[in-house]
């Protein structure tokens, strides 16, 4: 099937299948942002101290209470592939879909491009406690090319296999805390008293730690992308992405007594993979293989349903020529979007190499927070362009504008976290956003039909 | 009166493929460039006129130093992860710069969707009354 065929063509050709139910959404969101309590949300520990870490992690779990509650106000309504992406089409403009989307691709890629590298890593830690040496490269390539094939081949049996890997990864944090706590007769070997100290740089260090106790929860608005693919989105998509937050709140919390309670908290901040060495600090050998398979787990089931958001994401971009139409063919058999899958690929496998896990995920937590601020000020827009009652939602989220103040106010505390410490990295991606905003307007923009941005079946907008 | 549809020109193969390629040129340049050319943290300049680092000189209790050494990390390893400490002072000239950064684009980006959302509005529902 070409590009120009697709674009020709009826909606329902071109169209995603509708099979996934609650629990896929679930693992689809949990799926991507479980690895944050495998790896990443320890940097918050180096820029806060623990403590500093801890605050950030409840802090941010606010954040995220109020994207999870606004998205699903949105996404229910807007059911469509490309998730924030369609929305900022319907309710902001072209220019902002076009930024959304690239926040999208952007934050899964670099997530992706993460899970790869922490797989490695963890594959050379191991072979290094017995005595070999190996490279890394091979088995981030080899991860990411399993994966994108996995997504290729089609969108169900991809989420029904990240339902699977992510059960286990959440059950390994739940045995990890269990023998680790000394439930069932173990001997408990958590040394708070003895590991835990001050803040070790007073407070402004919590609000440092703000940056990377975002990874706590990245991602977990990926439960929209599947949108189109939905059987009925007003019921799975609250439900799937308020239970995906519990789930991850919970993790987190218990990820974070574990290995404060385990690591002095200037090895925490800086470690590759922390609950695996809580694992190898435990002294069991058991529970170091189940934390060494969870990590894994977590790391492939995130990379997993990163390749199908972001390659969606692009998909939906190109299927309305904001990006090259080539990348929006759906294959003939297997109804993915095989072509932008394939192009994320070596982008994913490039920033993996690179070795840098902090920064990478920085890009990635950027990705992510300018997305929260478009969502802040998206809901305020569509409940003023289309107020309640004039068109059908499928959920609607309470307490409205309380949840999108406070989440602007939160972002604003989150830009000045990733100030202190990581500025330059904070101005480079926002270089990158300009600039290819720019080539949008004055290049790509001419190829992209007007009247086509809006596909609901919506009244006229007030005011408009 | 009803104005007539835009009508997008058709881009060409070797045009999208251009286009694919400045995207690839834009990542890898704002993105990967700097951090392949950031500047590799420096080494001290008198190592050897160092006096011996210890344990206790880098405030580390006993049961700390049990579980450094039971990840495999020796003090030799332990002593720049338990030094190398964030410098959170605040530049007011590049926090002024970053803010304008981060304000300035989200000004761009929203005016100029404006202006493109009345284009589809107007050519998706027709126009509006008054026009």
């Amino acid at each position: 099937m070409t590009a120009a065929s697709i674009s020709a063509s009826a909606p329902q050709k071109n169209a995603l299948l509708k099979v996934l139910g609650p629990i896929h959404v679930w693992a689809l969101g949990v799926g991507i942002v479980l690895v944050g309590e495998y790896m990443g949300w320890n940097f918050s520990v180096g820029k806060g101290g623990a403590y500093g870490s801890l605050i950030a992690c409840w802090i941010i779990g606010l954040l995220y209470t109020c994207v999870a509650m606004i998205d699903s106000e949105v996404t229910s309504t807007v059911a469509a592939a490309g998730g924030q992406y369609t929305q900022a089409k319907h309710i902001i403009g072209p220019l902002m879909a076009f930024n959304v989307g690239l926040y999208l691709v952007m934050a899964y890629t670099m997530l992706e491009a993460a899970d790869a590298l922490v797989v490695g890593d963890l594959i050379k830690t191991v072979a290094g406690q017995y005595g070999a040496e190996v490279d890394t490269k091979p088995f981030v390539v080899l991860t990411i090319a399993i994966l994108a094939w996995l997504n290729y081949r089609g969108v169900f049996m991809t989420l029904t296999v990240n339902f699977v890997i992510t059960a286990f990864a959440f059950v390994a944090i739940l045995v990890l805390f269990f023998s680790a706590a000394g439930f069932g007769g173990a001997e408990p070997i958590l040394r708070h008293s003895e590991m835990l100290t001050e803040l070790p740089y007073g407070w402004i260090g919590v609000l440092a730690a703000l940056q990377f106790g975002m990874w706590y929860y990245l991602g977990i608005e990926g439960t929209c992308q599947a949108a189109e693919e939905v059987r009925s989105p007003g019921r799975s998509i609250p439900l799937g992405t308020m239970g995906g937050m519990i789930t991850l709140l919970i993790a987190a919390t218990l990820t974070w007594y574990v290995c404060a309670g385990l690591m002095p908290w200037e090895y925490l901040g800086q470690a590759v993979t922390p609950l695996y060495d809580a694992g190898r600090l435990t002294g069991n050998l058991q529970l170091e293989v189940v934390l060494f398979i969870g990590t894994i787990f977590a790391a492939v089931a995130s990379a997993n349903g990163c390749i199908n958001d972001a390659s969606r994401a692009w998909f939906s971009m190109s299927r309305d020529r904001y990006m090259p139409q080539w990348f929006g063919a759906v294959h003939p058999r297997y109804r993915t979007p095989y072509r932008s899958i394939l192009f994320l690929v070596p982008i994913a496998v490039s920033f993996a190499f690179t070795g840098l896990l902090d920064q990478v995920i920085t890009f990635s937590i950027l990705s992510g927070l300018l997305g929260y601020t478009f969502m802040s000020f998206n809901i305020v827009r569509f409940r003023r362009l289309w107020p309640l009652g004039s068109i059908n939602r499928g959920y609607v989220h309470p307490f409205h504008p309380i949840p999108c103040i406070l989440l602007g106010l939160l972002c604003a505390a989150t830009y000045f976290a990733t100030y202190l410490g990581y500025g330059a990295s904070l101005l480079s991606i926002m270089a990158f956003y300009i600039l290819i905003s720019v080539w949008f307007v004055t290049r790509r923009y001419q190829y992209v039909r007007r009247g086509d941005q809006f596909t609901m079946p919506w009244p006229r907008p007030k005011g408009y | 009166m009803s104005k007539k549809p835009y009508e997008p020109p058709v881009q060409s193969g070797a045009g999208q493929f251009f286009d694919s390629l400045v995207v690839l040129v834009l990542v890898y340049a704002s993105l990967m460039a700097p951090l392949l050319f950031k500047e590799a943290p420096q080494a001290p300049a008198d190592a050897a006129d160092k006096p011996a680092v210890t344990w206790e000189s880098l405030n580390q209790t006993p049961a700390m130093v049990e579980q450094w050494e039971k990840l495999g990390v020796d003090i030799k390893a332990a002593e720049p992860m338990i030094t190398n400490r964030f410098d959170y002072s605040i530049e007011p000239v590049s926090l002024a710069i970053t803010v304008l950064v981060i304000v300035g684009y989200f000004f761009f980006v929203l005016r100029t969707s404006e202006r493109e959302y009345r284009e589809v509005i107007r050519e998706r529902f027709g126009p509006a009354k008054g026009d």
